[in-house]
């Protein structure tokens, strides 16, 4: 029914997606694999109209198709559900369901045809919890899944993208998902299902597509693999570049968090040591960036001990010598219109004690600027140098402990190699410091130990030099076979 | 100084156009009566500066002016001996004002755009309501002296200025800005962002204060006396190049913009243009400044290459 070839696409001549090929028939449900950023997304957004893809061919039903907008992919049947739900909140369950196609009589938009029909798809899949006349901002996430499957259903989709569906429900919540799947199924849909949870893929899926960096690894039937074979497929690169030597002595306790949780964490255990990086891997939507911001004060931790202060608030934390390094700079991180300088001074500036003015250069250069000119406004700077004044900000209270959430994403691999000498100093100068990534290589060459965290739980710890993956099993939470 | 190179260069040329039309404005008398006349709003923009600054607005400014000048004559009325403990009183009620605007747009999150007009149409009805349209009472000679004699009334400015570029240079002042530049990360940084705000509508209060206690020397007790003021404050900033939206933007070029209106409106006085012009004058000022700022833009965010040359020079 629908079958992708050669598949290549490049964004600002950087190469994401190439020679992909996929082929997925009525009623079949197909998962696709991959590591964060594999280019799972990528692909879908090709289908769906949203990128256009620089090589290969698309056909659906034999007929070649070719997308320009997400209009076009919308008439030729592929509906695609976004992990963001596009719904308007203040708006019924019908009126999302027909938005901009609204059925008219008589000059008027007929509510009665809407409901009507909004109703039998309702109920075509079972689902008898609310009507189409409810507010969509009254229903549960899982619910408004289900209004944007009854959406895609009245456009006659024929081919259904769904784009990691689970991430945000709750485990009760997934079976009513399978089921919803199911129905799909039977009526001879094909579903495209992208997940990093092993089980759902090897609880839905009759075939697994795994993509890596890019590339197509692999095609099988579901039942031919185990979820070893998968996670095995999905990594497993060389570990190539170069990383600073690791610790050679951990000293003193810096930070130590006990049964900590907050709505999105839970029984967080957790020691970071001075000389010590740690690094915390998860996938998306494990609760990677909520335990920095916890630790930081920002998203406080609701229960749990937490020495040598439980934050309440950012200033709290930044007293007790913690700091944060955001994972998105540019928003989080950086007054991108001040200079160098005041940027670098934000934080002494704001709590009132730490460097001086006339400390900033040596900063600077400490940090590796280059050049370190400290008029120079933020926005100007490459990523990685910005990511060199962010840690430049830090430094002049000199924390005992710096969180790192994605510390090199967008940075070139210069100021990246630069980052990473400038962490393992810092450690070996005694900080604690605890490091987020998503690039499994990163975490494995800078990592004394790693934790891995899934649905908000530490899932385990990993020695220095494991396995991508052994980090990728816990992290995918792997069944056993 | 080098963001304010723009204005002082539009202001000197508006100068030296006005000596031209009236030589006796090179002379320090002419000069000086000129400053004193300017101060007022040179005051404002300053206040008003800290709070565009920071993202937000304060359009109360103008009727704060005015309830300042018929507090003043109604309490003191014509007794020599009220002038200073009136003067204190005058301090306190821009600081409370101004303190009122900074929590409600910062505590109940309404935006300062509402918040401060709200202000504005308060104060205005509760100066109509107390004076019944004709405000009563004299102010004293003490009171006078500071918006009549030249000396005074510069010597305030100075002071008042001064404080201000102190200020801008000191933690409250690179936090104030941060906070305009981007919220998030300086919250993130430890900045506590709603006492920053609040502190800057306070001293966008105090600046109605004492342009109050100026004016009401300068220009004497009337219920119109601050009206459009605030739209002058707020075309005087922009004119010195400081953007809408906060984070860019000095304040020694908000006051240069302060004096270049003044600057303006003297010169078409001079040229015998009719003062009802005024308001169109400044609109479009305020119009072309933004959009002046707006298609700058683009040029400045373009290629990094051309940012360092701009760095440079």
């Amino acid at each position: 029914m629908l079958t992708m070839t050669g598949i290549g696409k490049s964004f600002f001549g950087v190469r994401v997606l190439s020679g992909v090929d996929l082929a997925v028939a009525p009623g079949e449900v197909h998962a696709i694999v991959g590591e964060n950023g594999a280019g799972k997304s990528t692909l879908m957004k090709i289908l769906a109209g949203v990128h256009q893809h620089d090589e290969g061919t698309i056909e659906i039903d034999g007929r070649r198709v070719s997308f320009g907008h997400p209009l076009d992919a919308q008439r030729a049947g592929v509906a695609i559900i976004y992990q963001e739900f596009n719904l308007l909140p203040e708006r019924t369950v019908s009126e999302n369901v027909f938005l901009g196609r609204e059925p008219i009589r008589r000059g008027l938009v007929d509510r009665t045809a809407m409901d009507t029909a909004t109703a039998r798809l309702l109920a075509e899949l079972g689902e008898d919890s609310f009507g189409p006349r409810q507010p969509v901002k009254r229903l549960s996430v899982a619910q408004q899944q289900v209004v944007e499957i009854v959406k895609a259903l009245s456009l006659d989709a024929r081919i259904v993208v769904m784009d990691e569906p689970t991430a945000a429900l709750a485990e009760h919540e997934v079976e009513l998902l399978y089921r919803l799947v199911r129905r799909l199924q039977e009526r001879g849909i094909a579903v495209l299902y992208i997940s990093h949870r092993l089980r759902e893929v090897f609880d839905l899926s009759d075939h697994v597509t795994v993509i890596k960096d890019g590339r197509l690894v692999t095609t099988v039937a579901t039942e031919d693999v185990t979820s070893e074979d998968l996670v095995r497929l999905m990594v497993g690169r060389d570990l190539n570049g170069y990383f600073p030597p690791r610790s050679t002595s951990v000293g003193e306790t810096r930070l130590q968090v006990t049964g900590g949780g907050t709505d999105r964490l839970h029984d967080i255990d957790l020691k970071l040591n001075a000389g010590e990086i740690v690094g915390i891997a998860g996938l998306q939507g494990s609760g990677r960036s909520e335990l920095a911001k916890a630790l930081f004060g920002a998203e406080p931790f609701t229960r749990g001990e937490m020495t040598p202060v439980r934050p309440r608030s950012v200033r709290q934390a930044i007293r007790a010598g913690i700091g944060l390094v955001t994972e998105d700079r540019k928003s989080e991180g950086l007054a991108l219109r001040q200079s160098v300088r005041d940027n670098a001074l934000l934080v002494t500036r704001a709590i009132g004690r730490g460097a001086r003015r006339s400390g900033v250069r040596d900063l600077l250069e400490r940090v590796r600027l280059t050049p370190p000119r400290e008029e120079q406004e933020v926005r100007y700077l490459s990523g990685g140098n910005q990511q060199k004044v962010v840690l430049a900000k830090w430094m002049t209270v000199a924390p005992k402990v710096l969180l790192f959430d994605e510390p090199t994403r967008g940075v070139d691999v210069g100021a990246k190699a630069a980052i990473h000498d400038l962490m393992r100093e810092l450690a070996e100068d005694g900080m604690a410091i605890m490091m987020i990534s998503s690039e499994l290589p990163e975490l494995i060459g800078m990592s004394d130990r790693i934790v891995v965290l899934r649905e908000g739980r530490i899932a385990g710890t990993l020695p220095a030099g494991s396995s991508e993956e052994a980090i990728m099993s816990l992290a995918a939470g792997e069944v056993s076979a | 100084m080098r963001r304010a190179l723009p204005i002082l260069v539009v202001l000197a040329v508006l100068l030296a156009a006005i000596a031209i039309v009236n030589p006796f404005f090179i002379e320090p008398a002419g000069f000086l009566s000129f400053v004193r006349r300017a101060a007022p709003l040179v005051i404002l923009a300053a206040g008003q500066y800290l709070v565009i600054v920071a993202g937000e607005f304060d359009l109360s400014v103008g009727s704060l002016v005015t309830v300042e000048v018929v507090v003043a004559a109604r309490l003191i009325d014509g007794d020599e001996a009220a002038t200073w403990p009136v003067l204190a009183l005058l301090i306190v009620l821009g600081l409370v004002v101004g303190l009122v605007n900074g929590a409600v747009t910062t505590l109940l999150r309404v935006p300062s755009f509402i918040t401060t007009l709200g202000m504005m149409l308060v104060l205005s009805g509760a100066v109509f309501l107390w004076t019944g349209g004709a405000p009563r009472g004299a102010l004293s000679q003490a009171f006078r002296m500071f918006g009549r004699q030249t000396g005074w009334a510069v010597l305030i400015l100075v002071v008042v200025a001064v404080a201000a570029v102190v200020l801008m240079r000191a933690n409250f002042g690179r936090t104030l800005i941060a906070v305009g530049d981007n919220e998030r990360a300086a919250a993130l940084s430890g900045v506590r962002v709603t006492r920053v705000r609040i502190i800057a509508f306070t001293l966008s209060g105090l600046s109605a204060a004492v342009a109050g206690i100026l004016l009401g020397g300068f220009a004497g007790v009337s219920a119109q006396v601050g009206q459009g003021l605030e739209f002058q404050a707020i075309t005087a900033v922009v004119l010195g190049g400081v953007v809408l939206g906060g984070g860019r933007g000095t304040v020694v070029a908000a006051m240069a913009g302060a004096f270049t209106l003044e600057a303006l409106f003297t010169l078409l006085n001079l040229y015998g243009v009719s003062g009802a012009l005024k308001f169109t004058v400044q609109g479009v000022i305020l119009i072309a400044a933004v959009a002046a700022g707006a298609i700058r833009l683009p040029f400045l965010d373009a290629p990094k290459v051309k940012g360092d040359a701009h760095a440079v020079s």
